[in-house]
């Protein structure tokens, strides 16, 4: 575990340990439900919430990260704790989610200062260990850069949908992608806000404490409003129209063309009998294989597996997409025309 | 295939099976690898876990298989259902084939066989005695297709050593035995790696899903100072190579870039990668579980050995992946194209009786392009 700072602590919350935080302290969950100063602190883990529940990132009381004074600093660290506390007691997923989102954005912000700052070499060396303790990535500075191992680099970027991301627009040499500060920290936004969220999970479950329980049922409240009912239209997207075309002539569809259309049409709730005749005009058809093979991608033979249709990227890969204007912002052709 | 083509090519894969194990041997940390096999006419069986080369050669001469696969992959149980294997890690690997080059050689050695009437001739949409649209297209690879291949295979090594930095001692070359060539990258930062990642090092290889803006070329107001240079590592220095051609003409062209426009950049790049990516198969790289054809078997498309390639410049690949015997076999051949192997012409032959050497048979046979007589 590294050893942080009082700054450290105000920065990365997350990383302390929370109720040993409070028993150093001197202080009882109790007491800030009941004790008028202390509920400052949660009205401040409140509107911590409130705003990340906003998709925006709290402001805290910190100047260029440093706390001004040291009851700033505490604050800083029981709003967060305090925040956990709510969260679990609404018991809302969805909050959660969102918070760790807005938190990890904000660590985020100091993970860079920390990272580029040239004046301070052992604030630059804290944030590259915390990526490393945390995420297992190996920095290295190289002149301006930050450069990463190729592979590190793949096992986060792959969950971005951003083009600039993907591998073939970064420079890549010999075995290293080349980063700025701001686009290593970037690179975790996702794991940072797993990291907390799981914490956040993880966390034992308070019972309900005096003083605690009108922001609970504010946030209960809130919480509801994110519930979105999608609706599905009857549309095919490009890929999966251009397929249908080149069986419905009797062309070649290559084996991952197949399952593509196999796997969505499966995902749409058709049956194995109604998509089988679609591969009849196929030039090396045969029903029993096709039979089989289709049972096998639904999950009724074999391993039980029950095959996912293949997303977008992975079909540009295959030359297997035609993207009209109508799938922006869809990562795999089943989310086509929903809304 | 009938049966008597079958047992001409069983006869003549188990000779070579056995008088050729010394080219036939498991790969590495055996005990980990998924194996498989096909007979001909028959569907494939894998779930297989070999000990050594005994036991591999044991299963040779047991089955005469048409083709002999080993994964990529490395798991704890290699010879469990897919789900409980508990993969561990998988070399890296690349197919590069002949005939997703799109050659113009192609046209001439290519056959198209009617799926309707068995009608066999020279390439054509329409069969010419039925006039079915339902081809098989066969192809009779030549040395240009083969050259072309190991340009391919030296454009993946570049990449493999000089962006990837892996080494070189590490990267093995085989010939598939038909139509192309097999590369593995052994011990590499990239063998934990899961498919939607090994997908990405696939696109950047094949220069796939490039964005103007890594090439400096921006929508508004762009920098002549952001474009690539020759000296630059990676894909900005072969790309300055391939568009500025040299040095002199680089002003000019990247004038004439930024005057053409953004969307006219960006179709240049999506023209440009068929020419500088390098042509591999994306489902191969991709694949974690795939079983991989066995250096040293046959392959059953040609009856040609999947063969190392110490020298790939050196290597003529019709004549060192041919080790079917020379007895003669006569045959009833259909094969409208010449073809070369061991040095030695054969065809083109018009559904005719012929006396061949037991290799040029077994790749006729294997292409369905003849019968024995």
């Amino acid at each position: 575990m590294i050893t942080l700072g009082k700054d450290e602590i105000a920065k990365y919350p997350f990383l302390a340990d929370a109720g040993q935080y409070l028993k150093d302290k001197g202080f009882s969950l109790q007491q800030f439900g009941t004790d008028p100063d202390l509920k400052l602190s949660v009205d401040k883990a409140f509107s911590r919430v409130l705003t990340a529940a906003d998709g925006k990132i709290y402001k805290s009381d910190l100047i260029d990260g440093e706390a001004s004074k040291d009851y700033v600093l505490e604050r800083e660290v029981f709003s967060f704790l305090l925040a956990i506390v709510l969260l679990k007691l609404t018991g809302m997923t969805t909050l959660i989610k969102r918070f760790a989102l807005a938190e990890a954005r904000r660590a985020e912000k100091y993970l860079e200062k920390d990272l580029a700052n040239i004046t301070d070499e052992s604030k630059k060396e804290l944030a590259i260990r915390i990526i490393d303790d945390l995420f297992s990535i190996q920095i290295k500075k190289q002149d301006d850069f930050f450069i990463i191992p190729v592979s590190n680099y793949l096992t986060h970027s792959v969950n971005f949908h951003e083009r600039e991301w993907k591998l073939i627009n970064r420079h890549v040499e010999n075995g290293f992608v080349f980063l700025t500060s701001h686009e290593t920290v970037r690179l975790i936004r996702k794991e940072l806000g797993n990291y907390i969220s799981s914490k956040i999970m993880n966390a034992k479950t308070p019972g309900m404490i005096s003083g605690f329980e009108e922001p609970v049922k504010k946030l209960i409240t809130l919480s509801k409003k994110f519930v979105t009912n999608p609706v599905i239209m009857g549309e095919y997207p490009p890929c999966i129209k251009h397929a249908i075309d080149i069986l419905e002539k009797g062309e070649n569809l290559p084996h991952s063309g197949r399952f593509m259309l196999a796997t969505f049409l499966l995902a749409r709730n058709q049956s194995v009998d109604q998509i089988a005749p679609l591969f009849k005009n196929a030039p090396d058809y045969n029903e029993k294989i096709t039979l089989y093979q289709l049972n096998h991608l639904a999950g009724t033979s074999g391993s039980g597996t029950h095959y996912a249709c293949p997303s977008c990227e992975k079909l540009k890969t295959q030359n297997l997409c035609f993207a009209i204007p109508e799938c922006n912002n869809i990562f795999n052709p089943l989310q086509f025309g929903k809304k | 295939m009938l049966e008597k083509e079958i047992k001409f090519l069983e006869d003549s894969f188990k000779k070579y099976y056995f008088d050729h194990f010394d080219l036939i041997h498991v790969p590495e940390r055996t005990s980990e690898r998924e194996f498989g096999f096909q007979k001909f006419n028959f569907g494939m069986t894998r779930h297989i876990s070999l000990k050594d080369d005994k036991e591999l050669h044991l299963l040779l001469i047991k089955n005469i298989p048409s083709d002999v696969y080993c994964s990529n992959a490395y798991y704890s149980f290699p010879n469990l259902p897919m789900k409980e294997k508990d993969w561990k890690e998988a070399d890296l690997i690349f197919d590069i084939d002949s005939k997703d080059l799109h050659l113009d050689c192609r046209k001439i050695h290519s056959i198209t066989k009617c799926n309707n009437c068995n009608h066999i001739s020279n390439l054509t949409l329409n069969c010419r005695n039925c006039n079915s649209s339902k081809l098989e297209i066969k192809s009779l690879p030549c040395n240009d297709c083969i050259g072309a291949s190991k340009n391919e295979v030296i454009k993946l090594s570049k990449i493999l050593t000089e962006d990837f930095g892996i080494d070189k001692n590490d990267i093995k070359v085989y010939f598939s035995g038909n139509e192309g060539f097999h590369v593995y990258v052994y011990n590499s930062q990239f063998q934990i790696l899961g498919s939607r990642e090994r997908s990405e090092l696939v696109d950047y290889i094949m220069f796939k899903g490039i964005i103007p803006e890594t090439f400096g070329m921006k929508k508004i107001k762009p920098n002549r100072s952001l474009f690539p240079d020759f000296a630059d590592k990676g894909w900005k220095g072969r790309f300055s190579k391939e568009i500025f051609g040299s040095k002199s003409k680089r002003p000019k062209i990247i004038s004439d870039l930024i005057s053409n426009g953004y969307t006219n950049f960006q179709k240049n790049l999506e023209i440009l990668s068929n020419k500088i990516g390098v042509q591999i198969d994306p489902n191969v790289t991709m694949d974690i579980h795939r079983i991989f054809r066995l250096p040293g078997s046959l392959n059953s498309k040609s009856g040609l050995t999947k063969v190392f390639c110490n020298d790939l410049d050196k290597f003529d690949a019709y004549t060192e992946s041919c080790f079917l015997n020379d007895n003669s076999v006569e045959i009833t051949a259909n094969c409208p194209i010449e073809f070369k192997l061991k040095n030695k012409k054969f065809g083109p032959y018009d559904n005719e009786k012929v006396t061949v050497p037991t290799y040029a048979a077994a790749y006729m046979i294997c292409k369905n392009l003849a019968t024995i007589s």
